[in-house]
C-alpha cells in the first residue's frame, strides 16, 4: 500500500487508516488475515460475549437497495473459545504490522468486565466494547449505549478489568451522542468507535411479513453514511480521543469524508459485500488518488478537516 | 469499480412442478435471472428460513430440491400458482476453458441434487460445442436424478448405483478411470457437484491424472453475501462469495485458495 496511507492510532503505526469493522468476516484467523492482506490497517474480530450464541435463524441479512439490513444475532463461540481464536489471529497478524481489535459484549455491566478480562488473555492490541448492537433482545446492547449512566458504567467495568487500550462503540440512535462520548471518555475509554448500525426493518409487501427472522435489524452501508458522518462530527467536537469512524464507507471519497468529519481511522464493513474482500485495498487506492488530486499529503491532514 | 447488488427476495409464481424421485422435485418458476451454471439463489417462504439452492436453469428459473428439512419440506407442499421468494444469483460459477480449435471434452460428475446445476452446465457446454459426458451416482436406481433430461439434450450418461440396480455397481469414482483411459473421452476439465466426500474422492482421482477439477462446495450459509463468515471453507474462503464453485487444491485437499 502507498506510504501516504500510513498513520497513527493511539500508540500504533498503521499501514492504512482502514479498519475491518466488527462482525464482517471477523470469525476466523484466516479470514482476518485475508482482510489484512487486502488493505486493512487494523482488523476487528466479531463481537464475543460470555457464552456461545448461535445467533438468529435465517433470514439474517439483505441488500434492501439503499444499504444492508442484518440481524445476525451476535453469533460467537463465547469468550473462553474466543481467546484461542484471537491469540492465533494476533500471531498471524503481527508480521504484517496489523493490530488486532477484540470486540466484546455482555448482558450486564459486570459481564462486560468479565468478558474483557477473559479475552485480554489473548493480548489483543485493543478491546472494542460493543454497547450498541441492535440485534439482540433488551437484556443486551441497546440500553447500555442508550444512556450516559449505563454507557459510563460499562466503560468503567471494562477499564478496571484490563490494562490494554479500550474503545467504546456507540449507537447512533440516541438523543445526544456527543454527551455519551464525553461520558465514556471520562470513564476511561482510550478511543471511540462510531457508529454501529441504526435499527431498521424491511417488510415484504407481497406476504405482509418482515423479511428478517428477527423482524428488525441494523441498517448499514450507504444509507448509514450521512448519519455516521454527523455522529463522528459531533463526537469529534466533544472529545479529543481518537475515533474509529464507521458507517457507509465504500469508496475512497467516503473514507476522506469520514476523516474530515473527525475520524482518526475509518471502519469498513458493508463495503466487503459491495466490493468483495478487496474492498479495503480499493478504498485505500482511491483515497490515495483523492489525496493526490486535492493536495493532501497525510491522513492526519485530512482528519478533522471539516472542523477547521 | 465492481459494485454488487443482489436485491431483496422476489416472489415468483410456480409455473410447473416435476417429480424427479421419491424425495426430489424440480420447481419451474415464472421468472429468469442473468446467471451462470454453478451460481445459486437463496430461496425463502414467509415463516421459514432462507436457504441456498443451485440453479438448475436460469431462464426460466428452475430449482431441483430434495425434501430434507423444514424449508425444503414446505416447498414440497406447494402447488402451481403458489410463490417462492428468490434472491440472487449469488456466488461464482463453473468456468469452462475457452474454446480451442480441437473439440474439447468435459466430464460432469453429479451425486444427489448435485446433478441439478450440472444440467445447467451441460446445456452451456453443449452450446459452446463441447463434447459432454456425465456420470450420475446414487444409492439405487430410483434415486437417480435428471437422467432423461441429460440424455435428451445430447449428453453421454454413465450411471452408477451402490446396489447395482442399474449401471455400474459402485461409486461415481468407479466410472471415471475407463473414461480417462480413452483419448476419445478423456476430459480437459471435470466439473462436479454432490456430497463433500464424493467431491474429495472425484478430485483425488482426477488430480492423480493431472486433470483440472472444479467442485461445487457446500457449507452452512447464513447471510449468503460474504459478511457473516459462517460459510468459510479451507483457509479463509467464503463459499457464498468466493464459491460455491472452486478449483480443487491437491495440497490441502480442499477448495483451492491459490487462485485468489
Ligand atoms: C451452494 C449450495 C447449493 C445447494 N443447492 C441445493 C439444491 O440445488 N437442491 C437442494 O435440494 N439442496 C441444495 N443445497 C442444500 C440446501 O441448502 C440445504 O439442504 C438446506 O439446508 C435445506 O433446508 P431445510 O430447511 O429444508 O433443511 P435443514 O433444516 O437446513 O436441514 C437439511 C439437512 O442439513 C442438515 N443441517 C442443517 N443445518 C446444519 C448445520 N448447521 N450443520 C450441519 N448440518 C446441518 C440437517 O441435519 C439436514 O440433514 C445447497 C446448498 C448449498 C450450500
Ligand atoms: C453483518 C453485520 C454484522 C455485524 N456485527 C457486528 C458485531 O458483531 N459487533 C459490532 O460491534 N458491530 C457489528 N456490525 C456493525 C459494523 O461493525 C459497523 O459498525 C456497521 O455495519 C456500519 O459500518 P458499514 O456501513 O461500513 O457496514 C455488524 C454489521 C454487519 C453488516
Ligand atoms: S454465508 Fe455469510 S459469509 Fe457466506
Amino acid at each position: 500500500m502507498n506510504t501516504k496511507l500510513n498513520c497513527h492510532f493511539l500508540n500504533f503505526e498503521l499501514n492504512t487508516p482502514l479498519v475491518l469493522a466488527s462482525g464482517i468476516i471477523g470469525t476466523s484467523a484466516s479470514l482476518m488475515v485475508r482482510a489484512a492482506h487486502n488493505g486493512a490497517g487494523m482488523v476487528t474480530a466479531k463481537s464475543c460475549g460470555p457464552t456461545p450464541r448461535a445467533g438468529h435463524p435465517n433470514p439474517v441479512a439483505f441488500d434492501f437497495g439503499g444499504g444492508l439490513l442484518n440481524a445476525i444475532g451476535l453469533t460467537n463461540p463465547g469468550a473462553e473459545d474466543e481467546v484461542g481464536l484471537l491469540a492465533e489471529t494476533r500471531r498471524q497478524l503481527q508480521p504484517l504490522g496489523v493490530p488486532l481489535i477484540a470486540s466484546i459484549f455482555g448482558g450486564t455491566v459486570t459481564e462486560f468486565g468479565d468478558v474483557a478480562r477473559i479475552v485480554a488473555a489473548a493480548e489483543p492490541d485493543l478491546i472494542e466494547v460493543n454497547i450498541s448492537c441492535p440485534n439482540v433482545g433488551d437484556e443486551f446492547g441497546t440500553p447500555f449505549a442508550g444512556a450516559i449512566e449505563s454507557a459510563a458504567a460499562v466503560t468503567d467495568s471494562v477499564r478496571r478489568a484490563v490494562t490494554c487500550p479500550i474503545s467504546v462503540k456507540l449507537a447512533p440512535n440516541v438523543p445526544d451522542i456527543a454527551r455519551i462520548a464525553a461520558a465514556v471518555v471520562e470513564a476511561g475509554a482510550d478511543a471511540i468507535t462510531a457508529i454501529n448500525t441504526v435499527p431498521g426493518m424491511v417488510i415484504d409487501a407481497a406476504s405482509g411479513q418482515p423479511l428478517l427472522h428477527n423482524n428488525v435489524g441494523g441498517v448499514s452501508g450507504p444509507a448509514l453514511k450521512p448519519i455516521a458522518l454527523r455522529c463522528v462530527y459531533e463526537i469529534a467536537k466533544a472529545v479529543s480521543v481518537p475515533i474509529i469512524g464507521t458507517g457507509g464507507v465504500s469508496t475512497g471519497r467516503d473514507a476522506a469524508e469520514m476523516l474530515m468529519a473527525g475520524a482518526t481511522v475509518v471502519g469498513v464493513g458493508s463495503a466487503v459485500y459491495y466490493r468483495g474482500v478487496s474492498a479495503m485495498r480499493e478504498v485505500g487506492q482511491e483515497l490515495v488518488e483523492f489525496m493526490e488530486s486535492y493536495g493532501y499529503s497525510s491522513i492526519e491532514e485530512l482528519s478533522g478537516r471539516s472542523h477547521k | 469499480m465492481r459494485i454488487s447488488h443482489s436485491p431483496l427476495p422476489k416472489p415468483l409464481k410456480i409455473t410447473g412442478i416435476k417429480v424427479e424421485n421419491a424425495s426430489t422435485k424440480t420447481f419451474i418458476l415464472g421468472g429468469k435471472l442473468e446467471a451462470q451454471p454453478g451460481q445459486f439463489v437463496m430461496a425463502w417462504l414467509p415463516g421459514h428460513e432462507d436457504k441456498p439452492f443451485s440453479l438448475a436453469a436460469a431462464d426460466p428459473i428452475c430449482l431441483t430440491i430434495a425434501d430434507v428439512g423444514p424449508l425444503s419440506h414446505a416447498l414440497h407442499q406447494l402447488h402451481i400458482g403458489d410463490s417462492v421468494w428468490v434472491r440472487g444469483p449469488l456466488g461464482k460459477a463453473y468456468s469452462l476453458p475457452a474454446k480451442s480449435s480441437a473439440k474439447q471434452h468435459t466430464l460432469l460428475i453429479g451425486g444427489g441434487y448435485g446433478v441439478a446445476p450440472l444440467l445447467f452446465l451441460a446445456r452451456q457446454a453443449l452450446a459452446l460445442d463441447y463434447q459432454v459426458s456425465m456420470i450420475i451416482g446414487a444409492k439405487k436406481e430410483s434415486d437417480l436424478l435428471l437422467v432423461n433430461d441429460l440424455k435428451t439434450i445430447g449428453v453421454t450418461v454413465w450411471l452408477t448405483t451402490e446396489d447395482g440396480s442399474t449401471g455400474i455397481r459402485g461409486l461415481v469414482t468407479d466410472a471415471i478411470p475407463p473414461l480417462l483411459a480413452e483419448s476419445a473421452t478423456r476430459p480437459t476439465v471435470v466439473c462436479t457437484c454432490g456430497p463433500t466426500g464424493m467431491l474429495r474422492a472425484v478430485a483425488a482421482v482426477c488430480m492423480a491424472e493431472a486433470i483440472p477439477v472444479q467442485v461445487s462446495w457446500e457449507a452452512h450459509m447464513r447471510c449468503g453475501i460474504g459478511l457473516c463468515g459462517s460459510c468459510e471453507v479451507g483457509q479463509g474462503w467464503l463459499t457464498c462469495l468466493d464459491g460455491p464453485v472452486f478449483p480443487f487444491d491437491p495440497v490441502t485437499v480442499a477448495p483451492n485458495t491459490a487462485i485468489f
